[in-house]
């Protein structure tokens, strides 16, 4: 990788630390900290002991079998991380950073939460690591997942609802940011994705990379080499970089994110940072942003709630502007149709952020034809997003009525 | 870049009046365009003729993670009423025009100026006649460019300061700053509190004698009564901050005929408490 490639907490122009003065001295604590864990042998076992015994690791990679046959291309395989505990890939971070804020004598901690898939995650780790968990989770968000808030309620987390600005994803962020610029000494903020101020990004990479390292063992007992091509989806962007990070170095290996095109990029109704964002400042990181000409972050749209962020990891703008990944984008239709084909033909039922993945992964799958082996990071499973389907007028369960 | 003559240190000479005359300074901080922008223009002459020594604009950001509820409220506003940077300028233009010796910052987030380009923005700031700027989320580390634009605008840059900073820390961010130091009372966001940490103001101003005696300290965040401003002053405080405070009472403008006659009377009394030193 270039020179520039990750140096003191940047990638290139991009990441940084944009924080308030009072977060500086726990953002330092927390940085000498992981630092500390990431060499201790005691840190690494203990987590290497709660994703294996408690959260489900390693995942399969399941060939597709049935799936690659009705594309007709190249052969599609699945990272299952929507076997997991919990079902999604949230909980590698937080038992990962559940441990780290053991390790620094943090009994609090606070987390945001767009779906509620990282609300449940960081409620679990909590529940079973003895620490308390407070969620802050946007107004609009707890109507339309109000399962996911009595799911983290009954795992002894307290819901703060946050009312402010578009009371969504981006606000709970503002909202705990807030909390922990009060709280500073006893809490740990629990970050879901691989975004917010350096050292968080890489943090977060680092426990979500253990998709990337099985899929490259997976791969080779499998096939015997390495996957032509791995796709992953891209909000915060926490799922592709820990499936992507291991083949950095791997020329051979592409890379596709897949960001969510909601109603169209040229309608504006979308939450795509990477394709039609624009460079700025948010929630204490440079990277790219959807944003007005005036500086103001504008209000995103996916039918994917863990998918609606108008920013995106800064590793990922720096491998998209190194060209070492490439960024692609999926509307809200097509992810639905991924999502009825891989319930059809595989009985799997994925999150709807998968389903942008998976149906970018479809249509490359014809492209590149067969005899290539592409992996598709299932991030997680589907049950959560029932509702959101049959609230759509377009939707049966034939799938998209056509025109 | 268009060379830009060296304007006056308005910031700097009123600290130094004031300091003869035995005062702290009133920073009173509002959000442009709340309610309205031309409210906005008769709340800068009230808080100004009740005794304000300098006026802190707040340009409205879609997500102020500094801010409380209430400037937070304010903001979102603001900003649904389409108040845009263009307004904040032709604000603090017209102000400069009534009070040609009034000292003048704006506070906003990095994303407002990064977006338009620091050197466009600030010198637009300069242009329409602004002395400095507070940006609550620019850290020392990520700005290089923030401090030498500033530098060669003449513009200064206000840093903040907080109870948990470490000496060493405290040291080089005065070293950054110019105009004065904003030193944070609190562990928390902007809004009205009971509790005040005077401990770490009594600090700061100690730091500050050893590192740069010449940079005056501000104290800002949760100071909501007269009571409070004497604890600061007392503490050694050469300005105390007050904005939620007064969103509170500008808040109440839609219902309430006496709203600027109320925040007249509440920043006489706040500004009563700083002559007491």
């Amino acid at each position: 990788m270039p020179k520039d490639y990750h140096n003191e907490g940047r990638f290139g122009i991009y990441g940084g630390r944009y924080i308030p003065e009072t977060l500086v001295p726990p953002i330092e604590e927390l940085e000498r900290a992981y630092a500390k864990s990431k060499k201790d042998p005691q840190f690494k076992s203990q987590l290497r002991y709660y994703l294996t015994e408690y959260a489900g690791r390693p995942t399969p990679l399941y060939y597709a079998q049935n799936l690659t046959r009705y594309i007709g291309g190249a052969r599609i395989y699945l990272k299952r991380e929507d076997l997991l505990h919990g079902g999604a890939h949230k909980i590698n971070n937080t038992l990962g950073q559940g441990l780290l804020a053991k390790q620094m004598g943090k009994q609090r901690i606070i987390a945001e939460t767009g779906a509620g898939q990282h609300g449940v995650a960081t409620s679990i780790a909590c529940a079973a690591l003895n620490l308390n968990a407070e969620v802050y989770m946007g107004l609009k968000d707890t109507r339309r997942q109000s399962q996911n808030v009595l799911r983290m309620e009954l795992l002894g987390a307290t819901v703060h609802e946050v009312s402010s600005g578009s009371q969504t994803l981006k606000d709970a962020i503002n909202e705990a940011l807030r909390d922990w610029i009060a709280n500073v000494e006893d809490t740990y903020y629990l970050i879901g994705s691989a975004v917010g101020p350096h050292p968080y990004p890489t943090i977060v990479r680092d426990f979500q990379s253990v998709i990337g390292s099985e899929i490259r063992n997976q791969a080779k007992e499998k096939f015997g080499r390495l996957p032509d091509a791995v796709v992953a989806c891209v909000g915060g962007g926490s799922n592709a970089i820990g499936s992507f990070y291991p083949f950095l170095n791997r020329e051979e290996v592409a890379l596709y994110g897949v960001e969510a095109g909601g109603k169209g990029i040229s309608t504006l109704k979308h939450s795509a940072s990477l394709n039609a964002g624009t460079v700025g400042v948010l929630h204490g990181m440079r990277s790219y942003l959807l944003q007005d000409k005036f500086g103001q972050i504008i209000n995103t749209h996916s039918i994917s709630a863990g998918l609606d962020y108008p920013g995106v990891g800064p590793e990922h703008a720096y491998l998209k502007d190194a060209r070492k990944a490439v960024y692609v984008s999926c509307t809200d239709r097509d992810a639905i149709n991924a999502f009825m084909a891989l319930c059809k033909y595989e009985g799997i039922i994925p999150a709807l952020e998968s389903s942008h993945a998976l149906a970018y992964a479809m249509k490359l799958a014809k492209k590149i034809g067969r005899n290539k082996n592409i992996v598709v990071t299932l991030s997680g499973r589907g049950d959560k997003d029932i509702n959101i389907l049959l609230e759509r007028k377009d939707f049966s369960r034939y799938g998209i009525k056509s025109g | 870049m268009i060379a830009i003559k060296n304007m006056d240190d308005r910031i700097g000479r009123k600290f130094s009046n004031l300091k003869e005359r035995k005062q702290a300074a009133l920073i009173c901080y509002m959000v442009a365009g709340f309610p309205d922008l031309k409210m906005s223009e008769a709340v800068i002459e009230t808080l100004v003729s009740a005794g304000a020594d300098m006026i802190e604009i707040g340009i409205p950001f879609s997500d102020p993670i500094a801010d409380g509820p209430l400037i937070q409220q304010a903001s979102h506003h603001a900003l649904t009423h389409g108040v845009r940077p263009q307004q904040c300028f032709e604000l603090a233009g017209a102000t400069r025009k009534i009070f040609p010796d009034l000292p003048l910052i704006f506070m906003t987030y990095s994303n407002i100026l990064y977006r338009t380009g620091f050197e466009d923005f600030m010198y637009k700031a300069r242009a329409s006649g602004i002395d400095g700027f507070i940006l609550p989320d620019m850290s020392i580390e990520e700005s290089e460019e923030y401090v030498k634009i500033s530098r060669e605008l003449g513009l200064a840059s206000v840093f903040i300061v907080s109870p948990n900073t470490k000496d060493n820390r405290a040291r080089r961010i005065m070293n950054a700053s110019t105009g004065f130091l904003y030193a944070v009372s609190v562990y928390g966001v902007t809004g009205v509190r009971s509790t005040l940490y005077d401990r770490s103001i009594k600090r700061i101003v100690k730091l500050r004698k050893i590192s740069n005696p010449f940079l005056p300290v501000a104290v800002g965040f949760g100071v909501q009564n007269p009571d409070q401003v004497s604890m600061m002053v007392g503490a050694g405080a050469d300005a105390v901050i007050i904005g939620s405070s007064l969103i509170n009472i500008i808040k109440t403008s839609e219902n309430n005929p006496n709203m600027l006659n109320d925040l007249h009377n509440f920043v006489l009394r706040m500004k009563n408490a700083c002559r007491h030193s």
